[in-house]
């Protein structure tokens, strides 16, 4: 029922504007795959060709073995869920489910014994005669998951389908999303600019920008080990810190010094980069926020332990943990401590640990990860 | 001192008075004046149309044929009416007149509309070119469509000159046939406002419906018929109203194109009302016919009042 996908350096232009260019990816049967990036990065166009409302410039496409490069999105066996819904207007939600089954000449027998199934599944039973405008819109993405899953299609499409809900119900109906995909286990690939749904709901995601994509990976590769700068910026909130350095190596050891506004240089010991960076050699130090930690947290951290006092420029105390900002190597830095461990910070500067093995270092001319 | 305590105590009265002298005034102005301004138009239409509607219901009850009298005789001009030939000629007339005009205005309409949506190049053009007839007044129309369909200077002489010897065209002195021009005259005239309303109403429907309705397997004629065309249920509606009362009020079109010719085979009730009250000196039956004309209008308008009122509310 469940089908792999190839995409085979697919392109795709509109007149003089590339939106794709030469896109290779293969999804796994049953994988939940998210799109992920800034608007206009390519992500809905590359939905578009794969369930066939947009024809690739060139390339190819694959569901498992037949070529589906040209056909009709009805000759794709595929459902796709919308950012509007797109729910029919004028149908009931019953209607609206079984329109697909309908136009595929099923009989009423088995039909209604679909949708009675599907809405069984995602609790709409007593909506079954509303129609689009008498429901909220958390319903609405109800019955538009309904519709797509009523014709069990071998893949799911969701473009951007939580945009449109308010803060709860995003988080709601994304749970909703997770556990019917861990129910059915059909290949689904759900496009979204928001990072914590990326992270939060796929198998892999999948990172573009400007028609490229950046990196392929599973949530925590994508989180720990970003191949690029941007990818580092996009994912986790707040960002990873990016702060410009010099190499700088200490009886051989790879290192680099980090200044703090006001304060003292500060040597750091760095993992060897993959790729040898010679002495005095620009890089980029990336850590995320939550990377760093008060002292008394020390006996937590393995191996090396680095310590710098950062001036606080801003610090919003969020209950359960202090974020605030700082600036190294005149880079703006945030940091995320636990509130747990330690006091309420006052004062003009604060000392904090971070694990140098846990750091990504960059390429400052390709913004590649080294 | 008591001079200046006396100014003071006119400067509070002044202070504590003065509002409620503006508030009289405004309570004055603000109740009459919409009232007032409202006034001049209520008296015209109230005169030029609702005075003489009773005026004409009173003198189709009366004997009244050259200039008006006031000898009621009941029913007899009704009766009368309904006894000649041509008041049934103007009635089947209308009826095939307003169906085929309603509907094939509507589906060509929609038609050009749908095509107009597929992101044509030059959409704006194309519009204004379908539009461009309806600016025209009917007169012109009548007068365009009497020269084409004139057998010897319209069509018919153009293909005979073209060398098709055998081709006619010569339904407007046709008896049977000439009611038709009138009805391809005014679809030529309307159908370019009906594309108008209804890409209108298809900018409104929302892009992902179809495509949702595609990728479920949809073939475009049903996703038009069995989804945005429910949509356009309410433009349909208000373009039917407005064709509808196009066509019950037709009367330069025929004028200008048959003048009800060939003998009276084209005629409507309105050409018919004007030719009993002013040309054959009937004015009791032309008056009748009125009458029934206005009831006619009134019973296709109330249910878009009513639905009018009820969405009011």
């Amino acid at each position: 029922m469940t089908a792999a996908i190839t995409i085979k350096s697919l392109r795709k232009t509109f007149g003089a504007l590339t939106v794709l260019h030469e896109v290779d990816l293969s999804i796994e049967p049953g994988q939940f795959v998210v799109l992920v990036g800034p608007s206009g990065c390519g992500k809905s166009t590359l939905l578009d060709c794969i369930c066939g409302l947009s024809q690739p410039t060139a390339g190819s496409l694959h569901f498992d073995d037949q070529d589906v490069t040209n056909l009709p999105p009805r000759e794709r066996d595929i459902a796709m869920v919308f950012q509007s819904y797109a729910l029919y207007p004028s149908m009931t939600v019953r209607q609206n489910i079984e329109f697909g089954l309908k136009v595929r000449k099923m009989p009423k027998a088995e039909r209604d014994k679909e949708v009675t199934r599907v809405a069984t599944l995602l609790k709409i039973e007593h909506l079954l005669d509303r129609r689009p405008s008498q429901m909220s819109g958390g319903q609405r993405q109800r019955v538009a998951m309904g519709r797509a899953m009523a014709r069990r299609p071998r893949i799911f499409l969701f473009d951007e389908p939580l945009s449109n809900l308010d803060a709860k119900l995003r988080v709601e109906m994304r749970h909703e999303i997770k556990r019917m995909h861990q129910l059915v286990r059909t290949t689904t690939i759900y496009v979204t600019h928001d990072q914590v749904e990326a992270l939060s709901l796929a198998d892999v995601i999948v990172v573009m920008k400007e028609g490229h994509i950046q990196q392929v990976g599973t949530p925590q590769e994508i989180y720990d080990k970003p191949a690029n700068t941007f990818v580092a910026s996009f994912m986790g909130s707040p960002p990873m810190n990016l702060i410009p350095a010099r190499m700088k190596r200490r009886d051989g050891v790879a290192g680099a010094e980090l200044l703090p506004a006001g304060g003292l240089p500060n040597w750091i010991k760095l993992q060897e980069p993959a790729k040898p960076i010679a002495d005095g050699e620009e890089l980029i130090i990336g850590i995320r926020p939550e990377e760093f930690h008060f002292t008394s947290e020390r006996p937590l951290l393995d191996g090396d332990v680095a310590e710098l006092t950062l001036p606080i420029n801003v610090l919003e105390p969020l209950g359960s943990e202090y974020v605030f900002t700082s600036t190294v190597n005149g880079a703006e830095v945030s940091a995320r401590l636990n509130a747990k461990s330690g006091p309420h910070p006052d004062g003009d500067t604060l000392q904090v640990l971070f694990e140098p093995r846990r750091v990504c270092l960059f390429d400052p001319g390709t913004s590649n990860r080294l | 001192m008591p001079f200046a305590n006396s100014n003071k105590g006119v400067a509070a009265t002044a202070a504590t008075s003065l509002p409620a002298s503006t508030n009289r005034y405004l309570g004055w102005s603000e109740r009459w004046l919409p009232k007032l301004s409202l006034f001049p138009t209520l008296l015209v239409s109230g005169t030029a149309i609702y005075v003489f509607i009773v005026w004409t219901g009173v003198l189709s009850f009366t004997g009244s044929r050259m200039l008006p009298r006031y000898n009621f005789v009941g029913f007899d001009s009704y009766r009368a009416m309904f006894a000649t030939e041509r008041f049934g000629v103007a009635a089947t007339n209308i009826v095939i007149y307003a169906s085929l005009y309603i509907a094939i205005s509507l589906a060509l309409g929609l038609l050009l509309a749908i095509l107009l949506d597929q992101k044509v190049r030059g959409e704006g053009l194309l519009r204004m070119i379908f539009l461009f007839p309806m600016s025209l007044s009917l007169i012109v129309t009548g007068v365009v469509w009497r020269w084409i369909f004139n057998p010897g200077l319209g069509l018919e002489k153009f293909a005979y000159d073209m060398g098709f010897v055998d081709f006619k065209l010569d339904w407007i002195i046709n008896p049977s046939l000439a009611i038709y021009t009138l009805v391809i005259a005014a679809i030529w005239q309307s159908s370019g406002f009906v594309m108008v309303l209804m890409l209108a109403g298809l900018r409104g429907v929302d892009g992902s419906i179809i495509r949702a309705a595609q990728i479920d397997g949809a073939s475009m004629p049903y996703i038009y018929w069995k989804i945005v065309l429910p949509l356009l249920a309410p433009v349909i509606f208000s373009a039917t109203v407005i064709l509808g009362h196009l066509a019950i009020k037709n009367f330069d079109l025929v004028v200008a194109m048959t003048n009800g010719g060939p003998g009276y085979a084209t005629d409507m009730p309105a050409t018919f009302m004007y030719a009993y009250s002013f040309e054959r000196s009937q004015i009791a039956v032309g008056a009748a016919s009125s009458i029934i004309m206005l009831g006619v209008a009134t019973l296709l308008l109330v249910p878009y009042l009513y639905i009018q009122i009820r969405r009011g509310r």
